[in-house]
């Protein structure tokens, strides 16, 4: 992002494309619940998966360390919201205070991963992120004795969902004379957080410490020899996408309601890496792009495929959750073959993989 | 000035397994001078330079570098201390354009954090600007401002030399070091080169210089350190040293006389 362009004044077409945009988001759940509430329940999830995904673009986009295990922040910021609020402990603390605190855990727990790690790069931090991924959820599967921490794979239940006093965002209730679903509200406060989320990720590219990450990608002796602390910006852009992933991990808490080690697997890690690589790495919008894509997609499959099979055939060949795999890796190949930045790339990555290839 | 020396270094030895890379080598760089340093190809310049630096840790031996130790840094910390280089192969960002490589050089000398960078308060604001406005000031002063938002890597062979030189001098150092800067320039180029030097030494920067070139070598430099097979053999003015028949020895490997001015 050049520094030029930030500074140069919003003409007021963007800005009537931005009203547009704000106005279709605020009609979208409407809209969706004319299909089903189910629908809305998807544009929640994909939300989610935005922000983890984004969170995961400040690792893998702008600093270029690969991380496999990204899923395990996502998991530490969704158990700490279900232990603190819901019936296995006892403890129903308010959303706004567990959420920071899932964050910060997880923050921590960036740390950890990141300290012994930043002498790895490419293919062997891949594994050694990978590894502690699984260590975070057999942890979490094992730990239900001698203390029963997790309750283990039966996971977690009764989790409360957002509430502000007696306004809870998981019941159905009238507000201004328009009834809002569940997932209605909750939609509204995702989007907020989505927009907090994006606009962080896009402050922090544009910023001294989105130009160190960029200078370690791209070079990190030379980074090192303009003084910049490679270690502690690389542990930086663990510690910020491992916040973002234990934000994500408390929202799924509370909109699932449920928790359990099974939601954080590695097909999950590779599910988030996916969104970022075929997105565009480093590139916000197309990182966005990718989660939104990545999330509606199976989901336009699975909707669409049973009762096209049952008219064509009379009867289901093939399972949408079968078919959603092929056609995901399809896609990944098809990606990595024709477009390998990412379907909306950032500039500069598109160059460095372009530079690569002609150098390789 | 308090002492009249920027950097001293002692004794400083380097082993490669069994080769022997630096021995026993021994300086002083002053305040404000440009110094020399050369030698034939694998006498050990590129070694003293990443063991100075921060890259190699020397097996004996220390620098002090203005009054202080530099034991242990790292090429961070060298960077912090105010001793900024350039690569003999040139190793800028790339991709990214020529004004922001010089941006990152500011990165050492301003503080901005998280929390400035999300809510780009004033004061970040601020910081911003004067990064951006002291990068394109250095692309000016090093003469590649017209190309402040083209890549790094479509600038012209001299222009990334000029533009490596920029981003060092962007981390406010107090010794400009310069792996061979002239390496793969025209004559044209060399002496635009030559000049710039002088223009950054009459500003007050004190310059280390690797170098083949002997006649840029001699035409700008104070005093010159020569190295052969990791051990000083001369250490004096530009008119000494090459005169000086261990030196003439080290390049040629005989008893040749010869006029080091006309090479």
């Amino acid at each position: 992002m050049s520094a030029r362009r930030r500074r140069k004044a919003i003409p007021s077409k963007a800005w009537a494309g931005v009203a547009l945009v704000a106005v279709a988001l605020a009609l979208l759940p409407f809209v969706a619940a004319l299909v089903g509430q189910a629908w809305v329940r998807i544009l929640n999830f994909a939300m989610i998966y935005v922000m983890l995904a984004l969170g995961l673009n400040i690792v893998v986009g702008f600093a270029g360390l690969l991380d496999l295990g990204y899923i395990a922040f996502y998991a530490v910021g969704a158990y700490v919201y279900a232990l603190l609020a819901s019936p296995h402990f006892g403890i129903h603390l308010p959303f706004w205070v567990i959420l920071p605190l899932g964050s910060g855990l997880a923050c921590i727990f960036g740390v950890l991963l990141g300290a012994p790690t930043l002498k790895l790069r490419g293919d062997y931090l891949a594994i050694v992120t990978l590894g502690f991924g699984e260590i975070v959820r057999i942890f979490l599967n094992n730990l239900n004795a001698p203390v029963n921490l997790t309750n283990g794979p039966q996971g977690i239940n009764l989790i409360d969902p957002f509430h502000v006093g007696s306004f809870s965002f998981a019941k159905a209730e009238t507000l201004a004379g328009i009834p809002f679903s569940g997932p209605q509200k909750y939609y509204y406060l995702l989007l907020l957080l989505t927009i907090a989320v994006i606009v962080i990720n896009l402050r922090l590219q544009d910023s001294r410490l989105g130009r160190a990450w960029e200078a370690v990608r791209e070079d990190e002796v030379a980074a090192k020899a303009m003084g910049i602390n490679t270690r502690n910006i690389k542990l930086l852009a663990f510690a910020m996408g491992a916040s973002f992933g234990g934000i994500a991990g408390g929202i799924f808490s509370a909109t699932q309601e449920f928790v359990s080690p099974e939601s954080f697997g590695l097909l999950e890690s590779i599910i988030v890496l996916a969104m970022v690589v075929l997105g565009g790495m480093g590139n916000i919008p197309g990182v966005i792009l990718g989660a939104v894509l990545l999330t509606l997609l199976p989901e336009v499959l699975r909707s669409t495929m049973e009762p096209l099979q049952n008219a064509l055939f009379g009867r289901v060949l093939l399972d949408a959750e079968t078919v959603r795999l092929l056609v995901f890796g399809i896609a990944l190949v098809a990606i990595m073959l024709y477009r390998p930045a990412g379907l909306w790339p950032s500039a500069v990555r598109k160059r460095e993989l372009e530079g690569a290839k002609a150098g390789s | 000035m308090s002492q009249l020396s920027l950097l001293v270094a002692k004794n400083i030895s380097k082993r490669f397994g069994g080769v022997q890379a630096l021995a026993d080598v021994s300086f002083t760089i002053n305040h404000g001078e440009i110094y020399g340093l050369i030698g034939p190809n694998g006498a050990g310049k590129t070694s003293l330079f990443n063991v100075l630096t921060g890259i190699y840790a020397p097996d004996e031996g220390a620098f002090i570098f203005d009054g202080e130790p530099l034991a242990g840094a790292k090429p961070n910390d060298v960077a912090e201390r105010g001793i900024a280089r350039t690569f003999q192969n040139i190793r800028l960002f790339q991709n990214l354009s020529a004004l922001e490589n010089v941006m990152i050089g500011r990165h050492v000398r301003t503080r901005a954090g998280v929390f400035g960078a999300i809510l780009r308060d004033r004061r970040t604001l601020a910081e911003e600007a004067a990064i951006e406005k002291r990068a394109y000031e250095l692309l000016e002063y090093v003469g590649v401002a017209k190309r402040a938002n083209d890549l790094a890597k479509h600038l012209a062979y001299g222009d990334q030399r000029r533009l490596e030189i920029a981003r060092a001098l962007a981390t406010e150092p107090k010794l400009l070091a310069l792996d061979e800067p002239a390496a793969g320039m025209n004559a044209t180029e060399t002496q635009a080169l030559k000049r710039l030097l002088e223009d950054i030494s009459r500003d007050g920067m004190t310059i280390l210089l690797i170098e083949h070139d002997m006649k840029l070598v001699m035409s700008v430099c104070g005093r010159v350190l020569v190295l052969d097979y990791g051990k000083k053999i001369a250490e004096d003015s530009c008119a000494v040293v090459q005169n000086d028949p261990k030196v003439i020895a080290a390049y040629l490997g005989g008893e040749v006389s010869l006029n080091l001015k006309g090479a």
